[in-house]
Formats: structure tokens, sequence, C-alpha cells
């Protein structure tokens, strides 16, 4: 359960990205946030990890109040997310494999589960074969796919992306939802920022609505 | 417990990674490490070996205890009953006045002069081997022995060692002053080492955080990396050492066999080779750890 509570935020230069949002995401659900470039979605987002704090109002994760949450906790918080961000965020020196293994070496886990993990999620956005690759030798669409698959290997409840689709074409951005869906269907909690109508014209998920900073549908 | 090892482990691994990664900067650093602990180590080392020197010195040495000329047989006698109490003299000899003088007569240059002296000018005296004294210890037995009944003088040459042990004191105080100097010099090279290192994986830093990374797990490679870098300068340092003292005693074998004696410089014991890696290890974590501490907080989560 993902909820927010009449929540605003505003930037120290004075901006308002986000205007008293309140909603609520059901586990399992997969949530569309979408919006002109400014409108608040990866405000909201990154205040759903503790990246960004409220200005006011309640942010809540599960039974965490995020809002109200100790720096030492946040990583704590952040294990239970997967996260694909805007701008990919890969590491070009070491391969696919190392790249999809860092959240697991983060919590600790034994390097043979750990292996046989990444090796299923990569499986699972079909990258298996491309493990040993360098990232740089990927198409924008393997990349974000390897940015799937490192923010899943942890096994988290929830799956924030933020333009997942960003820079794709139509055909591996369609690729790209469909892995999503995969994860939906095993109740997985998904929220997605997107401007992608092509995406959210065909979709049957719920679509929220963001228009400087406050919600309107 | 296991994920805590697992953690220091991966840890470990990255820290060498990352000097392998960057062979000469590492290379160079590791290098200014054992260049710069090498001096006041070899300046203690230098210190330990005089002190050594000094006290194999003033193992041999020698008081003598001049009687009065009127001294009797008993107060002869009473002086060797004291000496026998003392345990801290290795032994003595007694020489009375008669054996002194056919010595002088027999081996001096003044043998003539001695020879027509119609009377014996010449002290009854005990030679007193004092073993393993320092040179207060000696004076104060000196001391002592002037109290003694009928002693006119009590002779023996302390003044060089004690002017010795001043040096050497002082000498104790260069090296903690070149320690401290140079251990500070030491923790910069580490703080800004560690520095680039943090600007470099400035992208790593980001995503292992936004990934659910604590702050100790991003510290720890770098912290190992610097005590790896002080604990393998002060290996150097304890090389560097060790040349110098195979150099300076194949020199010193030259000099020894011209003088029909036998002197060697001796290497730092193990006791003070384990301080040295500990001090060095230890300057190296610090400087990490002050580096860390002062540049990750200037890294948010993207």
């Amino acid at each position: 359960m993902i909820s927010f509570k009449h929540v605003n935020k505003r930037y120290p230069s004075g901006f308002e990205a986000l205007k008293d949002i309140t909603f609520s995401v059901t586990p399992g659900e997969l949530v569309f946030f979408t919006g002109h470039s400014g409108a608040g979605k990866s405000t909201l987002l990154k205040l759903i990890a503790a990246i960004e704090r409220p200005t006011s109002g309640n942010v809540l994760v599960g039974q965490q109040r995020v809002s109200a949450l100790k720096r030492g906790a946040i990583p704590y918080l952040r294990r239970s997310l997967g996260m694909i961000f805007q701008e990919q965020k890969i590491l070009h020196d070491r391969n696919v494999f190392a790249n999809v293994m860092l959240p697991l070496q983060v919590i600790g886990a034994d390097t043979r589960t750990a292996s046989s993990r990444v090796r299923a999620a990569l499986d699972k956005v079909g990258l298996l074969s491309k493990e040993k690759a360098d990232p740089i030798t990927l198409s924008g669409g393997e990349r974000q796919r390897l940015c799937i698959a490192r923010a899943v290997v942890h096994r988290p409840t929830i799956l924030i992306a933020d333009e997942p689709t960003a820079s794709l074409d139509t055909g591996y951005a369609r690729d790209i939802m469909a892995v999503f869906e995969s994860f939906h269907q095993v109740g997985v909690t998904i929220l997605i920022a997107t401007h992608d109508r092509t995406l959210l014209d065909v979709t049957r998920h719920r679509v929220l609505e963001l228009n400087q900073g406050k919600l309107v549908a | 417990m296991k994920v805590w090892l697992s953690q220091h482990w991966h840890a470990l691994i990255r820290a060498f990674r990352q000097l392998i990664a960057a062979p000469v900067s590492s290379i160079l650093s590791i290098v200014v490490f054992g260049v710069v602990l090498s001096l006041p180590a070899g300046i203690f080392l230098l210190l330990e070996n005089l002190r050594d020197i000094s006290g194999q010195t003033t193992e041999s040495l020698q008081l003598s205890i001049l009687l009065e000329t009127e001294a009797s047989q008993a107060d002869i006698e009473s002086v060797n009953a004291r000496l026998e109490q003392i345990p801290t003299i290795e032994g003595f000899q007694f020489i009375s006045k008669e054996i002194a003088l056919q010595q002088l007569q027999q081996e001096s240059e003044l043998a003539e002069v001695m020879r027509n002296l119609e009377q014996n000018p010449l002290p009854d005296a005990f030679v007193v081997n004092l073993g393993h004294m320092t040179a207060d210890e000696i004076e104060r037995l000196r001391i002592t022995m002037l109290d003694w009944p009928k002693i006119a003088h009590v002779l023996v040459d302390t003044d060089w060692a004690r002017k010795l042990d001043a040096m050497l004191d002082l000498g104790k105080l260069v090296v903690i002053m070149m320690t401290g100097l140079f251990g500070a010099t030491l923790i910069i090279v580490i703080f800004n080492t560690i520095r680039l290192q943090i600007l470099t994986r400035r992208d790593e830093i980001e995503l292992s955080r936004l990934i659910g990374a604590t702050d100790s797990y991003i510290r720890r490679p770098f912290l190992y990396f610097g005590t790896i870098q002080g604990v393998t300068g002060a290996i150097l340092a304890w090389l560097i050492l060790a040349a110098g003292i195979y150099q300076l005693n194949e020199s010193l074998l030259e000099v020894a066999r011209l003088y029909a004696t036998t002197l060697e410089l001796d290497h730092l014991s193990w006791q003070d080779s384990l301080i040295l890696l500990a001090f060095s290890g230890g300057m190296g974590w610090f400087g990490a750890r002050w580096s860390v501490a002062r540049h990750l907080s200037h890294i948010d989560d993207g």
C-alpha cells in the first residue's frame, strides 16, 4: 500500500513541484502517472524512495511513514523497492552481469544464490545471452532491460519507473511494457511515470494525471 | 554475521581492485608511505642500536676503590665483606699495594722511577666489575662507597655514558616529533588519494545509495583501501630498513675486523615491526575515514 496525504513539495529555489497530492495505490496495482514535463511526476516517485522529502503532508509506503523516516532507515526502505531511472545509471566499468549483481551485493547475498538470481533476472528480460557483454555495446532497449533486471533482482514488492520508455522507439517501448506486465501479473506493485501517449492510450490500468504539481485526474 | 563477513570480504576485494585499477598512483602512494616511514623508523633503529652498544660498553665498566694508605687488614676485610653483600656487581678483585707496586715496576713506563722510590706510595685497592648497571646506578654506588670507612677514592668514568644517554633521549624526542610530522603527511596523502577515488566513482556511489547501500557499506572499500596502502607502505619501509641494515653491517664488519671485535646492527624487533605496521595501517585508515566523511556528504542521491 502506497499512500499520499495532502503532500506538498517546494524546492529550495521556491519552485512548487507538488501541491496537495492525495491518492493511494493498493498492493499489486499498476499505476501510470502522466503529465507534461515539470508536472511533478519524477518528484512524486522520488518522495516514495525518500530521495526527496515532502515539505508537508504524509507519504506512506507499506507501514513506513517515509516523510518521517530517519536517515539511517532510508537504505532499508530502498531495498524493498526496485527503481528504474530516466537516466539509466549503468556502470560502464563492469559487464551486464556485474551491473545486475549490485543490489544483491548491497544486501550481502551469498555469491551462489546471487549468481542464480542475476541469471534469472537477465533471463526474464531476455538478456541472459549478453551477461558478459560490456553495457556500452547494448542497444537503448537492451540497456533499459538491464536496468529493469537490476531493479527486480532482489525481488522488491514495489517497482517504480521514471520514463522507462523515453528515448526508445515504439517496438522497444512495447517490449519494456510487456516486461512490466509480467511483473504485475506476479503481484508486484508498479508505478510508472511517463508522458508516452502511445502507452497510455492502450493501457487498461489506472492513470493519474499531474498538471503543474496538482493531481487533475 | 555471515552477511557482515560477506560484505567485508566484498569490500576488501573492491579495495584491491581499486589498487590494481590505478597501478601507477597506487605504487607511488605506497612508495611515499615507505620512504616517509623509513626515515623516523631508521633513526629509531639507529638509536636503539646505539643504546645497545652503550649498554654493552657500560657492562664492561670497572670501578676502582682506593683505600687510605694507613688502612689496616681489618679495614680491607670490612670492605671485602661489604662488597660481597652487593648483588648487583658481577665480581671484584683485591689488589694489595705491594702487588700494585710490583706491576708498576714491571709494566709501566715509570718502572725506573718506581724502582727508586724509598716508600710504596700506592694504596690497597679493590677492582669491581659492575655488570649491567645504568650510569645513575653506578654513581649512586660510588657515593655509597665513599661513605665506607678508610676509603680514599672511588674512581669510575660514567660521564660519557651519561652524555650518551642524554643524547639518546634527545634523539628519541626527535623521532617522536618526526613521527608526528610524517604521520600527518601520510594522512594528507591518503586523504587526497581517497578524494580522487570518490570523484572517479561518484556514479557508483550515487547508484549504490539509490539501491539501498548504507553509508558504512559505501565507506568500507575506501577504508580498506587506505589501510592496505598504509600496511603495504610499512612493509616497504621495513624492507628499506632491512636493506640499509644489511649494507651498514657489511661496512661495520670491516671496521670490527680491524679492531678485533664484533659489531653488528640489529633490525627492528618483531614488536617494533608490529607497531610500525599498526601505526602505518592506522594512519591509512584515519586518512581514508576523514576523507570519506568529508567528501561522501557532498554526493547526494542523484
